[in-house]
């Protein structure tokens, strides 16, 4: 498969009053073409910030990109000019974000805040928009299209909402559609159909997935590979099968450990992480999950593990990768 | 919609009737009246008889409630009645100079948003650039400068640079001229006052429209309008000022409704015989009747202004539905 977005070393950082917060720092991941991967990891630990980087929607001041490169279709995203980088925002690379409720423009109509990207980015008229419109509203599974396009946010529900934010994602024909945790504040009963319509849709059109989420069961499902992020750095990277039934970093673990399962027995106790993820102004040069880690030990003081192949194309930040292969079945 | 508007026109009867009871009952608590106040003057002696036969031709010997109803009765004879002061009949006296100052109160207001929304709106765009500070500057010191002072300085301003120019001075016109017989001079006395006092009452509206501005640039649409590719000049004025619009519109309405009433000392200064001037004379004379319907005038623009303004919201955001 070719590659369609390469992300290395990314370092994304924000400066405020209480020190340099190093929310992405040195990560490198990449997506294939049609491809869905997910990048998981709890509130705060950089993955909102690696995707809003991408498309450098991080607002200066406080944040900034300060190092790597961001290669989309062979071009690197962060040398790009202002008008160039716009080209590709909304129009190669879409985004449909966490919040349905507030991410739409609620004194514009559904129809000007979908047809106008389409007008600037695909130079189609007011009447090819609205026509394209109304059939990406029936797309997304929203009926009466021509008379939904006159409404307004407000006469929508969250779950309208974020299949308008899909339809408009979907609008240009993008080729890579990056998800900020997109069913976040819905309902679980809509979370299911929000994402197997955003599977489907990608499928049928040939469209990249990346989906944010701190939700196994959503990477399980729809994810073709993983990425574990964890103190703006990634701790683990592989298929969904492999980040599933054997894990090769404690993070993980410990994440799979805290989630029920279907595939495990019912009476099993959920395991909690404990401690507090880590003040990301106080990093030093050591595992920054080691507090919280029941594996640590002296070395993981000392040095900052590397991510490095565990074999099958998994990889893993961690020293003592290869010891924990059995002992994840003890722990959960 | 329009049974909304009709059932706040309705609304403005007790608005109205309230305002009318509290204008002719405070200003009899005043001590004095016109006829102590034309005979007596500060302080010398009137004769008694004199002031008594005065008070009967002003009517001011009748029970207070049966001038009260005269009062509210004027309303639906049409008879604003006579001023106690100058025995003229008031519609006149207000209706001189009424054009006058709404004209005014519009071309102040048109200035101070011309000057308020691109001002606070580059202000907020630029925060804390050389341009910010600039703006704000700009905009304390209209708050700071007295608009009288700017007034004098214009007007000496415009002496100075004239005379150095074109060798002649010249200064805006003395006399009032209506801009239906004469729009270029109308247009040239009016915009000087407008001017003086338009940039004081930008101030604050730029300051709304700044910080208005500030807190949508950071709601998630504007990201949203970002991610589409939008360029920067269409996420502003149409992604970002329908929204910041709302505190603003309720600023500069209040400021023109206070404006109609309110330029005393700009009229002083340009010599213009407005409804300030008229105000403050009406005051100090104890003109009972003039006072209350120009009281009832000012009160009438505030509440009819506050109906536009609720309209303008539902105009400008579709959530707020009237029943």
């Amino acid at each position: 498969m070719a590659k369609l977005l390469e992300i290395e070393n990314l370092r994304t950082q924000f400066f405020t009053a209480d020190g340099v917060v190093r929310a992405v720092d040195d990560v490198t991941y990449d997506v294939n073409e049609g491809e869905t991967v997910a990048l998981v990891g709890e509130s705060g630990c950089g993955k909102s910030v690696s995707a809003l980087s991408i498309l450098r929607l991080i607002p200066w001041p406080p944040g900034r990109i300060v190092g790597g490169s961001i290669r989309f279709l062979g071009k690197d995203l962060l040398q790009l000019s202002d008008p160039e980088i716009r080209r590709v925002r909304g129009h190669q690379i879409a985004m449909v974000f966490q919040e349905p409720m507030t991410s739409l423009n609620p004194v514009l109509t559904i129809g000007l805040q979908l047809t106008e990207t389409m007008q600037y980015h695909l130079g189609m008229s007011n009447e090819q928009a609205e026509k394209r419109a109304v059939e990406l509203l029936r797309m997304v599974g929203i009926a009466d299209g021509e008379r939904r396009l006159q409404q307004y946010p407000h006469h929508f529900s969250g779950g309208m909402r974020q299949r308008v934010m899909i339809a408009l994602a979907l609008s240009c024909e993008p080729k890579l559609i990056i998800a900020d945790e997109p069913t976040t504040a819905l309902d679980v009963t809509i979370q299911a159909q929000i994402l197997q319509l955003m599977k489907d849709l990608s499928n049928r059109m040939g469209v990249a997935l990346m989906i944010i989420t701190h939700n196994l069961g959503v990477v399980a499902r729809y994810a073709d590979r993983v990425n574990v992020m964890y103190a703006g750095k990634i701790v683990e990277e592989g298929t969904a099968e492999q980040i599933y039934h054997s894990p090769k970093h404690p993070y993980t673990i410990g994440l799979l450990a805290s989630v029920p399962r279907m595939d495990q027995h019912r009476g099993r106790r959920l395991v909690p992480i404990e401690g507090q993820p880590p003040d990301l102004t106080k990093l030093d040069n050591g595992c920054a999950y080691r507090p919280r880690c029941r594996w640590a030990f002296d070395r993981c003081a000392q040095a900052i593990p590397p991510l490095e192949h565990v074999g099958d194309g998994q990889m893993s930040a961690c020293f003592r990768k290869h010891e924990l292969g059995d002992d994840v079945k003890a722990a959960s | 919609m329009y049974a909304y508007v009709v059932k706040r026109l309705f609304l403005m009867i007790p608005t109205l009737f309230g305002a009318a009871l509290l204008v002719f009952f405070l200003m009899r608590l005043l001590p004095g009246d016109p006829c102590e106040i034309r005979m007596a003057g500060t302080g010398q002696y009137a004769d008694p008889e004199a002031i008594a036969i005065c008070q009967k031709d002003l009517g001011l010997d009748k029970p207070r409630i049966v001038q009260f109803g005269g009062f509210i009765g004027g309303y639906f004879t049409g008879d604003l009645g006579v001023s106690m002061w100058t025995h003229q009949p008031i519609a006149y006296e207000i209706g001189l100079r009424f054009k006058l100052s709404l004209q005014l109160a519009i071309m102040t207001t048109m200035v101070a948003v011309a000057l308020a929304l691109p001002l606070g709106i580059i202000s907020a765009v630029k925060q804390d650039t050389w341009i910010d500070y600039a703006v704000r500057t700009f905009s304390i010191a209209g708050i700071a400068i007295p608009s009288f002072w700017l007034g004098i300085m214009i007007i000496l301003g415009l002496l100075i640079v004239t005379q150095a120019w074109l060798g002649e001075g010249w200064m805006p016109p003395i006399n009032y001229v209506s801009p239906f017989k004469d729009p270029w001079g109308n247009f040239t006395q009016l915009i000087w006052p407008a001017v003086a006092t338009g940039y004081r009452y930008s101030a604050v509206a730029t300051r709304m429209t700044r910080s208005a501005m500030l807190e949508v640039l950071r709601e998630d649409y504007i990201r949203t309008a970002r991610a589409k590719g939008l360029v920067e000049k269409l996420i502003i004025n149409r992604h970002a000022l329908k929204n910041a619009l709302l505190p603003v519109v309720t600023l500069i309405a209040i400021e023109f409704a206070f404006l109609i009433g309110g330029l005393v000392v700009t009229e002083q200064v340009f010599n213009l015989n407005g409804l300030g001037k008229l105000f403050v004379d009406a005051v100090g004379n104890q003109d009972f009747t003039l006072v209350q319907q120009l009281v009832m005038l000012v009160v009438l623009i505030f509440v009819a202004t506050n109906l536009v303004v609720d309209v303008l919201y539902a105009w400008l955001d579709p959530r707020i539905r009237y029943a």
